[in-house]
C-alpha cells in the first residue's frame, strides 16, 4: 500500500533523487564510533542538532500555553507547571535542552576547533557555525525573560543596561530591543516573546541549513 | 569528480587547491572496507545514540523540575540579579575594578568582542596547512587561554554568590490574609516586627512567618533573644503581650 502510493507520487514528481541525495553517501571509518570509539567526538555536532529538534518541538507545545503579556505570563508558566498533565515535563525539557544546547555546540565547537577542521576549504562553515553559536546565546538570553519572573526581569535589566552602554548606538539598540529608552515592561515581555519564537529561530534554521549544505558539499574533513 | 569509488557526494576536502598537497588528505578510499554506508546502516546507529541521549534527558527533566520564581516585581530594589549559568563568565568580568564603572566598555565590548570576533575569524587568524594541535601552538594556546578564562571566570562568579539568599529572595511567597484586628498583630505592629516580616507576614527582609512548624515556645525565644540575622532585643513588650504574638504567629496557617 505505501510503496504504490509512493510510486504513484514518484511518477508523477520523481522524488526519488531528491532524498537519494540526502541517503547516499558513505561514512568514513574515521568518524564511526564502531570502528574508532574515540570517534564519538564527531557525535557532539549531531547531539547539538538532535537538543535543537527537542527545542523546537517543546517551544511549540509551551506556546499553546503560554501569554505573552505582564499579567499573565507568569500566570500562564505556573499553571502549566503545576495544573497542566505533562507540563512541567515539557517546560523542563526546554529549560534544561537550553543549558545542554550550549554544552554540546561547546563541545563540538572545541573538536573543529582542535582538529583544525575549519581550515581550507571550511573557513565559511566555521563561521556560519559561530553565527549559529551567537544566535543560540540570543536565543538563550531572550527566552530568559519570558516566565517574568523575578530572575526574568532583573536579569534583563542588566542585559539592557550592557547593551545601552554600546557606544554611539547603545540608545537606539536599547529601545530597538527594549521596546522604549527606560521602561523595562510590556513591550520588552512581546518584544522578546516575537524575537525569541519568529526572529531568531528562521535565523537559526536559515544557518543551519547552509551549514549541512556544506558539510554535504564538501563532506567531512579527513583524519588528522 | 569521480576519484575513489566514484561516489559521487562522499568529498573528503576534494576541492582543488592548486595541488597544495598537505590539505588533501587520502581518499575514503585508501581505507578498503571500512567505510560504511550512510543509508541505513549508520543512520540505525545514530538513532540508537539519540534515543539513550533522550532518555539520560527525561530523567534530568523528571528529575529536576524547572525553576521558577515569584512574579516579577519591578518595585523590589533589593533584588540582586543573576543570568544564567552560561552567561556567568561575562557577568564576572564586568565586577572587576578594569572592566567596570570608567572602563565598563572594556569589559562589556572590547574584550568579548576581541575573544568572540577572533573566534569567528579563526580560519583567517590560522591560516597554515597544519591541522595538528601541536603543530600550530598559538591557536591552541590561546584557545586554551580562552577555555581557562571562561571556566576561572564562571567558578569565580559561582563561588561568590550567596546560592542560599539568591534562593530565598526569589521565592514564590503565599500571601494569607492576615487578621489585622488581632492583639496580636497589633503587637507585632507595635514592635515593629512587620518592617522585615511584612504586613501580611509575607516576609521581606526577613523570612516569611506563614504556616511556621516552630512551637510557641520558640517563637517567644526568637522574639526575644534573635535568630540568625535578626538581633536580640528587639522585642519590648510584657510577657503577656509575648504571649498574644506567639499565639498569633501560630494561628496563621498556610493556604494549601
Amino acid at each position: 500500500m505505501l510503496n504504490k502510493v509512493y510510486d504513484w507520487i514518484d511518477e508523477r514528481l520523481d522524488i526519488t533523487p531528491l532524498w537519494r541525495d540526502i541517503a547516499d553517501h558513505e561514512v568514513p571509518e574515521h568518524v564511526n564510533p564502531a570502528h574508532h570509539f574515540s570517534a564519538f567526538v564527531y557525535c557532539f555536532g549531531g547531539l547539538t542538532f538532535f537538543v535543537v529538534v527537542i527545542q523546537i518541538l517543546s517551544g511549540m507545545f509551551l506556546t499553546m500555553y503560554y501569554v505573552p503579556d505582564i499579567e499573565r505570563a507568569w500566570e500562564s508558566v505556573y499553571y502549566l507547571q503545576n495544573q497542566v498533565a505533562f507540563g512541567q515535563i515539557v517546560r523542563g525539557m526546554h529549560h534544561w535542552g537550553a543549558s545542554i544546547v550550549i554544552v554540546m555546540m561547546f563541545l563540538h565547537t572545541l573538536r573543529v576547533f582542535f582538529q583544525g577542521a575549519y581550515k581550507k576549504p571550511r573557513e565559511l562553515n566555521w563561521i556560519v557555525g559561530v553565527l549559529i553559536f551567537f544566535v543560540m546565546l540570543g536565543l538563550g538570553l531572550t527566552g530568559y525573560l519570558l516566565p517574568w519572573d523575578m530572575k526574568a526581569l532583573f536579569a534583563t535589566k542588566v542585559t539592557l543596561d550592557i547593551v545601552q552602554s554600546t557606544p554611539l548606538i547603545g540608545d537606539v539598540l536599547k529601545t530597538l530591543i527594549a521596546g522604549d529608552e527606560y521602561i523595562t515592561g510590556a513591550q520588552t515581555l512581546t518584544r522578546f516573546f516575537a524575537i525569541h519564537v519568529f526572529f531568531l529561530p528562521a535565523v537559526l534554521l536559515g544557518l543551519i541549513g547552509a551549514h549541512f549544505l556544506m558539510i554535504r558539499k564538501q563532506g567531512i574533513s579527513g583524519p588528522l | 569528480m569521480h576519484r575513489g569509488k566514484g561516489m559521487k557526494f562522499v568529498g573528503d576536502s576534494r576541492i582543488p587547491i592548486n595541488g597544495r598537497k598537505p590539505n588533501i588528505p587520502k581518499d575514503y578510499s585508501e581505507y578498503p572496507g571500512k567505510t560504511e554506508a550512510f543509508y541505513p546502516d549508520f543512520l540505525l546507529k545514530e538513532w540508537m545514540v539519540g534515543a539513550v541521549f533522550l532518555a539520560g534527558f527525561l530523567c534530568l527533566t523528571a528529575a529536576e523540575a524547572p525553576p521558577l520564581e515569584r512574579i516579577a516585581d519591578p518595585t523590589d530594589t533589593t533584588y540582586i540579579p543573576m543570568p544564567d549559568w552560561y552567561f556567568l563568565f561575562l557577568y564576572q568580568l564586568l565586577k572587576y575594578t578594569f572592566t567596570s564603572g570608567p572602563y565598563n566598555i572594556l569589559g562589556a565590548m572590547v574584550i568579548p568582542g576581541l575573544a568572540f570576533g577572533s573566534l569567528l575569524l579563526a580560519p583567517f587568524l590560522d591560516r597554515g596547512p597544519e591541522r595538528r594541535p601541536f603543530k600550530r601552538p598559538l591557536a591552541t594556546g590561546f584557545m586554551l587561554l580562552g577555555i581557562a578564562a571562561v571556566f576561572y571566570l564562571t567558578w569565580q562568579a559561582a563561588a561568590h554568590h550567596d546560592w542560599e539568599a539568591a534562593k530565598r529572595q526569589g521565592e514564590i511567597k503565599e500571601v494569607v490574609e492576615v487578621d489585622k484586628e488581632d492583639p496580636g498583630y497589633k503587637v507585632m505592629e507595635a514592635n515593629g516586627c512587620l518592617g522585615c516580616h511584612g504586613g501580611n507576614l509575607e516576609g521581606l527582609t526577613g523570612p516569611q512567618l506563614v504556616g511556621t512548624e516552630k512551637t510557641a515556645d520558640e517563637i517567644k525565644d526568637i522574639a526575644v533573644n534573635g535568630f540568625g540575622d535578626m538581633p536580640p532585643g528587639l522585642f519590648k513588650g510584657t510577657d503577656e503581650e509575648l504571649q498574644q504574638l506567639a499565639d498569633f504567629i501560630k494561628s496563621i496557617e498556610a493556604d494549601k
